[in-house]
């Protein structure tokens, strides 16, 4: 028989099942990759000509991309969708940066990063780093890049992975963003990473 | 002087080809700073009873325009020339971030946004449409 006290102790059980379920059921609209890849680690030049490590970047969710100042379309695409994502994060995008890296540095001189970064919001830092410094970044987290055949005005492109990765504020790699990945699922994850943090 | 009329106005035909039946909407360029390529999208409607086919563009305000596509595979992206798209009778197509896109080089000028730059595109039997693109900046999607 169902009394009023074996009634309440079985909504217990049951809040407490379903509350536990909770716990451990968090949803991510973009790819986890927790513990899959290294954590953030690099040697550059940041677009205001200071020498920088991933240290400099610790307590901040970052974003890094790989990408070229004469990409006519993917490069400016996911700038774009980015600066949208991260202007609409409940903290319009504090404690977040996005590190967009050249693998063109023959054309991108960091002056020239400066102003195309900083076309794109306040949370973009440009990074430009020696034909080594490149390399390593590069192959720490599989990023692969080639150059086309020049035209006759010496111009060419450059074909380069499109991945978007997400560190936390430890520098732990949680998360890969790829172009279908919409600004609203970017600007989701990002403020659930920021929750993660107390932040 | 009758043949030679007939001649001059047919010349005249000729050289200005302007494609009956085919428009542009939506015409838009993404201005980039620091003089690196800018991106234009739009969408071609051919309402022409014949299929059209787009082999090129260009505009007074820049040096050189191509026809690209951006190109997703196994996590790379890749942005290749385009020589020629074929738009059926009734058809459509557009130019968007992510897909076809103009790659529009070396400004002439100072570009400004918010202003409006003409683009003329260019098909295989030499007719043109000529739309005005507005220019926008680099967070516009």
């Amino acid at each position: 028989m169902l009394t009023p006290r074996l009634t309440r102790r079985l909504a217990t059980l049951a809040a407490c099942a379903a509350l536990a379920a909770c716990s451990n059921k968090i949803q991510w609209r973009t790819d986890n990759i927790d513990g899959l890849m290294p954590t953030l680690e690099f040697h550059m030049t940041d677009d205001a000509g200071k020498t920088v490590t991933a240290q400099a970047y610790r307590g901040k969710i970052v974003l890094l991309y790989f990408g070229y100042t004469n990409c006519p379309d993917t490069c400016p695409t996911t700038l774009a969708k980015l600066a949208q994502a991260l202007k609409h994060t409940k903290n319009h995008g504090a404690g977040m940066q996005v590190l967009f890296v050249t693998v063109d540095p023959k054309r991108d001189s960091i002056s020239h990063m400066h102003a195309y970064v900083r076309s794109f919001g306040p949370w973009f830092v440009g990074l430009v780093g020696t034909p080594d410094e490149l390399l390593e970044l590069t192959k720490r987290y599989r990023v692969t890049y080639s150059y086309g055949k020049p035209d006759k005005d010496g111009n060419y492109e450059v074909t380069h992975s499109s991945a978007v990765f997400v560190f936390d504020g430890s520098g732990h790699a949680r998360l890969i963003m790829v172009p279908h990945d919409s600004a609203e699922a970017i600007t989701a994850d990002l403020d659930q990473l920021a929750a993660q943090a107390g932040g | 002087m009758t043949r030679l009329a007939v001649l001059l106005v047919s010349a005249l035909f000729a050289v200005n080809a302007w494609a009956a039946g085919v428009t542009v909407s939506g015409a838009w360029i993404r201005h980039l700073p620091a003089g690196v390529p800018a991106g234009g999208f739009f969408t071609l409607h051919n309402q022409s009873k014949h299929a059209i086919v787009l082999v090129g563009a260009s505009s007074p305000d820049y040096a050189t325009v191509m026809l690209h596509q951006t190109v997703e595979r196994g996590g790379t992206s890749k942005m290749m020339p385009v020589h020629r798209i074929e738009v059926p009778t009734g058809g459509a197509v557009t130019f968007r971030p992510g897909a076809y896109h103009l790659m529009l080089m070396h400004a002439k000028h100072e570009i400004k946004v918010g202003s409006k730059i003409p683009v003329t595109l260019m098909l295989f039997d030499g007719a043109k449409v000529t739309a005005q693109f507005e220019v926008r900046g680099p967070t516009a999607r």
